[in-house]
């Protein structure tokens, strides 16, 4: 079956067709006008993933702490890992770059502090 | 009241003032303070804790607050003094700074070059001339964003977003993922002028309907907002009768434009553009007036913060050559926007020119298959082709000085031609 | 529960706080009843902000006897107030030959009623005074007396004086009915409380007719008629100094285009009858009936630097006059209805009125010591910068710029809050510190004022209103919302 996604990867936005097979396997990619859209097209129709940025309460603090996604994590658990993060129970002091949560739901993904809160 | 001299002043320690900062003290011409109205330097960059930025300069893709941090700890590397939680009142033409503190009381600062790095604020809804009731829960998406990400409320549940802008976009995702309802995003224009992989990963990814060619035509809630209409428009942009949707919603984003913010600018003199609503500048970024420059969304509203830092290098080492050189009062040829091209920066361009200039403009309308022209009394200089110009992606192209060496009329002009 | 005053007065508009402040003046017990969460939420803050000279009345009518009155009480009222007050000046302008007659007919009604200094301008008069003016004008009536104020500002003056010297104001407060009881007295029943008082004064604006009708049998028609405005930025050359009026004709009363007090461009307002008197929706139909019209005076009119736009409800009565004073057939109420324009211009001289004619019926004792108002801070940004200075040595939070636009500061918004008759809510804070009303309509401020309101009232800053009732700002905490079931489905 054929479906169509936009690249996303520059401005030009190729609109690209997707054949997928029957048990929606990737098979083919047509329309991009770069390799990057072809594997931007594969990585879509395969397991679609995202970062995820976000901002938590922490205890201590009447700035909320921002923080993100070491890597992209699967695009269909983002709101598990919102989950999570609606969890999470930190205080000050946070350094920018500490992990809040390791590996969070085994994704390989950390969830990091993009700021400093004293 | 006190008094004091320093070299360069430079307003505003977001993006733009930093860089801008970095680059002047690096010139060791003198001193260089920084003023900032927020408890914190960094700007919008603070609230804008989504991923996209750097990609460029730093090849790698971080959160606003990551990248501005970067400058930031440049700054306390050099030693270059921030003074914030301090507003500028005024600027005047012979660049004396007024500025008010808590800490510091008024104090009066002579400079002898002056860097203007304000930013801009949003277009309000008056703007707009949207009828309806003037209820809570209309914000512009800006202020939206800093609550939610700088103060820790959200400010409503149920939303929708007038306009798709970047700005509105990520607020979409980042309503949705914090736990509000986004209801739809509306755009006027036929296309939207923000980025394709913030309408998949904003809008596409969380099932956010988009709107083009609708505009809100009534706005309802006698206290706090209840629901809105939107209607579609016609090709002049006027709503269509017999379009309307109602959506009950109780919070909607404004995310319709962004505006310098030149008030201090107006105040000292300084002419400005109508086009781009900044500073008129030369290839120096200098202003009408000797010794004050310009850069960042205050000079003309940027879409990558990689390009604001660029162009605040350039005018902290602007600065800074002209404290060392002094001011020579130089020829100067016109730079002209032509077909299809917006508000090119700068509008003229000082000659002989011994240094590469870099043009940086918006264009009109969407071109495929196109070329940016650049040329002077029917003279071709510059032809360079794309697969796309935008309006949503602003152009910079740089013009090597050879380029414009006996130049056959004193102006030049940009423009876009489909192939 | 039920509470004894000798005066209620329903209403806190600009009429109701001037009989406030007078009747303050006096020994008597007095409670203002409020059904909004501030002072001036009707049309007191919702119209053109003219005092006007009182050419435009029919003479012998008390609309033009109460505006040629207060118009002259108006310039010293403010001073003593210290609230803005500018005497610009208005031109009415012909723009065809058929508004020619009508122009001289209002010099004569003017010279009736007792206006000074009225002269008929011919076209290059008039342009030279106001250029933008379209060069179709053909003359135009000259009010030099015409001035310009800020409603709420005056009306907030008023009450936070009526205050210091006792005058009660609750808020939240809807009068449901009104009832004359067999003692002479009156029992108010509003939407939290009952009160009964000896005199009652109705400056009740749009439901003044309803509340006389339950007390007087001479029944009494109000038709509540709606204005939309545009309110454009201030420029560095404003476009006219003047208040510039069109003539009425046959299609109808014209639109005006005036500076406000603090250098803003008005132009409208539209006239449409309405039945929900809480209306105040502008409409894309009058709206665009705004531009057309005041294009006529301004060609070149542009709304490009609009910053908002709004509408105020007029109340009129089909009388087509005030009625003010006591009400025949019913003893110890009195009464301020019908309050359309000139309103505004009428209300000093109403409220010394009706304070006196109480006065006299309640036999009242001046108060003493009747106290001075205390003084509001001075506006930082029309500090000289040595006092500036000084003001920021005193007080550091002068330093603490909140509102970019307008340069206002910490100090001034937390007086505010701390004023006899304080802000509570944003607009409440807005309206007396012009906090939010430049060009970015609250967009850098509003979350720093919510603050200040939050720290200085100890409402939780998700508690903040607008304006009151169910009017908040935020929603929640971003806490509470990630801890919400809805998120994780």
């Amino acid at each position: 079956m054929e479906q169509s996604i936009t690249c996303i990867n520059c401005p030009v936005g190729c609109r690209m067709t997707v054949v997928l097979s029957d048990t929606g396997g990737f098979e083919s990619v047509s329309g991009n006008t770069c390799p990057r859209g072809a594997a931007y097209a594969r990585q879509e129709c395969t397991l679609p993933e995202r970062m995820v940025t976000a901002v938590i309460p922490v205890s201590g603090s009447a700035i909320p702490l921002s923080v993100k996604t070491s890597k992209p994590v699967p695009k269909d658990m983002i709101p598990a890992v919102m989950g999570e993060l609606s969890r999470v129970c930190i205080s000050v002091p946070v350094s920018l770059g500490q992990v809040i949560i390791p590996d969070i739901l085994h994704t390989g993904s950390d969830i990091v502090a993009t700021r400093s809160l004293k | 009241m006190t008094e004091r001299n320093v070299d360069i002043l430079i307003v505003g320690a977001g993006p733009a003032g930093l860089a801008a900062a970095i680059a002047a003290h690096e010139e060791h011409v003198g001193s260089v303070l920084v003023i900032e109205r927020e408890k914190e330097p960094g700007g919008i960059l603070r609230q804008c804790i989504h991923n996209g930025f750097g990609l460029h300069r730093f090849k790698e893709e971080l959160t606003g607050p990551e990248y501005a941090q970067k400058d930031i700890d440049r700054i306390h590397e050099l030693g270059i003094p921030v003074e914030c939680s301090t507003t500028v009142l005024s600027v005047s033409r012979d660049k004396s700074v007024t500025c008010v503190s808590s800490e510091n009381g008024l104090q009066l600062i002579h400079a002898k070059a002056v860097i203007l790095a304000m930013g801009c604020r949003e277009r309000p809804r008056g703007a707009l001339c949207t009828p309806g009731t003037r209820c809570a829960g209309i914000f512009s998406a800006g202020t939206a964003q800093r609550f939610v990400n700088l103060e820790g409320f959200m400010p409503g549940r149920r939303v929708v977003i007038l306009g798709s802008g970047d700005i509105g976009l990520i607020m979409a995702r980042r309503m949705t993922l914090q736990g509000a309802k986004v209801l739809a995003c509306v755009e006027i224009m036929p296309y939207s002028s923000g980025l394709n992989r913030n309408i998949v990963q904003c809008l596409q990814d969380y099932n956010i309907p988009l709107y083009l060619s609708h505009t809100v035509t009534d706005i309802r809630g006698r206290e706090r907002l209840e629901g809105i209409t939107v209607s579609r428009v016609d090709d002049h942009r006027k709503p269509v009768p017999g379009t309307e949707m109602d959506f009950d919603c109780d919070t909607l984003l404004l995310s319709c434009g962004l505006i310098p913010e030149n008030e201090l600018t107006k105040g000292a003199g300084i002419d400005i553009s109508a086009v781009t609503s900044g500073a008129v500048v030369d290839d120096m970024l200098q202003t009408s007036i000797p010794g004050i420059f310009a850069c960042g969304n205050v000079l003309h509203v940027h879409d990558l913060v990689d390009h604001v830092s660029d162009e605040s290098f350039r005018a902290g080492r602007a600065a800074a050559d002209y404290i060392r050189t002094g001011f020579v009062s130089p020829e100067y040829i016109s730079v002209l926007d032509g077909s299809g091209v917006r508000g090119t920066v700068p509008q003229k361009i000082r000659i002989p020119a011994d240094n590469p200039v870099t043009l940086s403009f918006r264009p009109a309308d969407v071109f495929r298959g196109s070329s940016v022209v650049v040329e002077c009394g029917g003279k071709e200089l510059l032809r360079k082709k794309a697969l796309i110009f935008t309006p949503g992606e602003m152009v910079h192209i740089v013009l090597q000085p050879g380029l414009l060496h006996d130049l056959p009329s004193d102006s030049i002009i940009v423009r876009l031609e489909r192939n | 529960m039920s509470y004894q005053a000798d005066i209620l007065v329903i209403g806190a508009g600009i009429t109701g706080c001037a009989v406030a402040r007078e009747l303050s003046r006096y020994n008597a017990s007095v409670t203002v009843l409020e059904g909004a969460y501030d002072i001036a939420e009707g049309a007191t803050k919702a119209n053109s902000g003219i005092v006007h000279a009182g050419y435009d009345a029919r003479p012998g009518t008390k609309k033009a006897l109460y505006n040629i009155r207060g118009a002259a009480m108006y310039e010293s009222l403010c001073a003593s107030l210290h609230v803005p007050y500018r005497r610009n000046g208005a031109l009415v302008i012909a723009l065809n030959d058929n508004d020619i007659p009508a122009v001289e007919a209002l010099k004569s009604r003017g010279l009736e009623n007792g206006v000074e200094n009225l002269e008929i301008l011919d076209h290059d008069a008039v342009l030279s005074l106001e250029p933008n003016i379209s060069p179709e004008v053909r003359c135009a009536l000259h009010i030099p007396g015409s001035a310009v104020i800020s409603p709420y500002e005056t009306a907030f003056a008023l009450a936070d004086h009526a205050a210091v010297n006792g005058v009660s104001f609750r808020f939240d407060e809807t009068v449901l009915s009104a009832e004359h009881l067999p003692d002479g007295c009156f029992s108010v029943k509003t939407n939290h409380d009952t009160y009964t008082c000896r005199v009652l004064v109705n400056c009740a604006g749009a439901s003044g007719a309803d509340i006389h009708n339950q007390l007087s049998e001479q029944k009494l028609t109000m038709i509540h008629r709606r204005g939309q405005y545009y309110l454009l930025d201030r420029e560095t050359v404003p476009a006219f100094s003047h208040t510039i009026f069109q003539c009425p004709s046959p299609m109808g009363k014209g639109v005006l285009v005036s500076p406000t007090v603090h250098g803003n461009l008005l132009l409208g307002p539209t006239a449409e009858d309405i039945t929900d008197p809480s209306d105040t929706a502008t409409t894309a139909a009058g709206l665009d009936e705004v531009i057309r019209k005041a294009a006529m005076t301004w060609p070149r009119l542009s709304v490009r630097s609009n910053i908002t736009n709004f509408s105020g409800i007029r109340a009129h009565l089909t009388t087509d006059d005030f009625v003010i004073g006591p009400c025949e057939d019913c003893p110890g109420l009195f009464e301020a209805i019908g309050i359309e324009s000139p309103g505004l211009s009428s209300a000093p001289a109403v409220g010394q009125d009706l304070a006196e004619m109480i006065a006299r019926y309640l036999n009242l004792a001046f108060r003493d010591p009747f106290l001075d108002c205390p003084e509001k801070p001075r506006p930082f940004n029309e500090m000289t910068d040595a006092e500036k200075a000084e003001a920021i040595s005193s007080d550091p939070s002068y330093g603490n710029i909140i509102c970019r636009c307008e340069v206002v500061t910490e100090a001034e918004i937390r007086a505010a809050v701390h004023r006899p008759v304080g802000a509570r809510s944003v607009d409440g804070v807005k309206r007396r510190t012009r906090a939010g009303m430049g060009r970015c309509q609250g967009g850098f401020c509003m979350p720093r004022v919510a603050e200040i309101i939050s720290a200085e009232t100890g409402l939780p800053l998700d508690k903040v209103t607008k304006n009151g009732g169910n009017s908040y700002i935020l929603a929640g905490t971003v806490d509470s919302f990630l801890k919400e079931e809805t998120v994780h489905d």
